[in-house]
């Protein structure tokens, strides 16, 4: 089922976020967001820790759901119902296609640990898509090339660190072709040194075109790499416009502010 | 060298027997430890599930089986079980006392033990598993049921290996209280050897060492497994 997300779109976007809403028990962590990505877009999710960011990226491929609001992935709108008074999705197998076209990279790289580097970017193509295993193979061996850690196909997570182990995970998620990329703070978990080696990655996929949603601390990626940054706090988009907009000065002082932290 | 003749493989010796006690106690112990393992699966399944009603009754199994003297439940699924087919044939017009099979009667009940002591080393070793490698598996579109073969049991299996050496063990030894129902297994060829032959030192030395000799070879193939399954950790590195 294909619902247009908003009359003024013309062209089908490939996110959009309608007036999520996401409490959990008393204390409402997102009140109303909105958010559209159209094709190529990098947007920057910003934001103080608490504010919502990462509950919003993992409301998009539903590892939580969100109470309200209306979600369409590349046109195609996911289905809620109403079940005991909490908001479900009406199919687990929609949940699925949804997030096989969804790319999520944790902040914990999250690689299967029992697998080897090769086995993990395969797992998801071969098993998921139910796609011939040797074509699958070839894929992986390129994208480990491009990620640059072919020398490590066949080792296991454990063996490698944790800016190899997060290319490892992004390449995991190339590998099913997704048509958005999420990644939830990145490189909060890396050793400062090895921060850029994933950044770079991540820059070399913009250029590239990828639709990329990144909840980042790193205030040089959202200047440099996306044309849209988006400031949260306490749940709403406080602000939002391109790099140049948003750190010319000229938005709310909150991210005047939060960004003034950065700098120290 | 009259030793030579009561153990050895001759006429008058027992060797022969003690070899099949052993085989037989062997035999009981792996029905009851595969029993153990579809018992803990479920056990522990029922434990992890949301679910208060299965969580209340997977506590219960494993608290009163483990709770309880391993003796008190062979007699009453021997006894008990017995009693239950005699009078399931009574019904059918059979007059007189059916017995369980000794041998399914000991896997049983030592199946039934082996499940409770099972289900905490699984449920254990689910707990071990990563929360974010599941939930990679979530995010990736792996439904519920390719989660639990390619990421759960996988890694479940790894981390249980050492508790499931354990619980082999200890069943190896429950199955010796199994010989009370009169099944030929170790326990009670020693025990018949020792006291037909009024040899009881030498009897139940043989069969002890025969018993370390299954729990220590055993032992050795449980670590093997153990290092095989661990090979992805990072304690292996340099190892590869």
């Amino acid at each position: 089922m294909v619902h247009e997300p908003s009359a003024a779109a013309t062209t089908v976007n490939r996110l959009s976020v309608r007036n999520i809403r996401k409490k959990f028990g008393p204390l409402e962590v997102l009140r109303g967001i909105s958010l559209e990505a159209h094709d190529g877009d990098v947007i920057s999710i910003l934001g103080s820790s608490g504010s919502g960011k990462s509950t919003f990226l993992r409301c998009i491929n539903l590892l939580e759901i969100a109470d309200e609001g209306e979600i369409w992935v590349d046109g195609e709108h996911i289905n809620m119902i109403s079940k005991h008074g909490r908001n479900v999705p009406a199919s687990s197998k929609q949940v699925d296609h949804i997030r096989s076209e969804l790319g999520m990279v944790f902040q914990s790289f999250n690689l299967w640990s029992h697998m080897t580097i090769l086995q993990n970017l395969i797992e998801g193509p071969v098993h998921v898509l139910k796609r011939p295993r040797a074509e699958c193979i070839e894929e992986a061996e390129a994208l480990l090339v491009k990620v640059g850690i072919a020398d490590k196909r066949h080792a296991y997570p454990a063996h490698l660190s944790g800016g190899q182990q997060q290319r490892a995970a992004i390449a995991r998620s190339l590998a099913m072709k997704p048509k958005v990329m999420l990644f939830d703070e990145p490189t909060s978990a890396l050793d400062p040194e090895l921060v850029g080696e994933v950044l770079r990655v991540m820059r070399a996929l913009a250029e590239e075109g990828m639709t990329m949603l990144v909840v980042t601390h790193e205030m040089n990626f959202a200047r440099d790499v996306s044309n849209r940054v988006v400031f949260m706090r306490e749940g709403l988009i406080d602000c939002a416009g391109s790099p140049a907009e948003m750190f010319s000065g000229a938005t709310s002082a909150a991210f005047r502010q939060f960004i003034g932290n950065f700098r120290g | 060298m009259w030793i030579i003749g009561v153990l050895g493989f001759g006429q008058q010796g027992w060797g022969g027997l003690l070899i099949a006690g052993a085989l037989m106690t062997l035999c009981v112990t792996i029905a009851a430890l595969l029993l153990g393992a579809v018992l803990g699966t479920m056990v522990a399944w029922a434990k992890l599930s949301g679910n208060a009603v299965l969580r209340a009754l997977g506590n219960a199994y494993t608290t009163v089986f483990r709770g309880v003297p391993e003796l008190l439940i062979i007699y009453l699924i021997y006894f008990g079980g017995s009693g239950a087919v005699t009078a399931i044939g009574r019904y059918l017009g059979y007059e007189g006392f059916l017995g369980l099979p000794s041998f399914a009667a000991g896997a049983l009940a030592v199946g039934i033990i082996s499940g409770a002591y099972q289900a905490e080393v699984y449920r254990g070793a689910f707990l071990a598993i990563p929360k974010g490698e599941l939930e990679a598996a979530e995010a990736i579109g792996m439904h519920r049921g390719l989660r639990f073969r390619r990421i759960i049991a996988p890694q479940v299996l790894r981390f249980a290996i050492p508790g499931i050496g354990n619980v082999w063990q200890l069943s190896l030894k429950d199955s010796a209280l199994v010989s009370v129902t009169g099944l030929a297994d170790l326990m009670r060829t020693s025990q018949v050897a020792a006291g037909s032959t009024r040899q009881y030192f030498l009897f139940f030395i043989a069969g002890g060492c025969l018993y370390l000799v299954l729990t220590s070879l055993s032992d050795r193939l449980f670590n093997r497994a153990e290092r095989r399954a661990n090979r992805s950790m990072p304690s292996s590195l340099g190892q590869a």
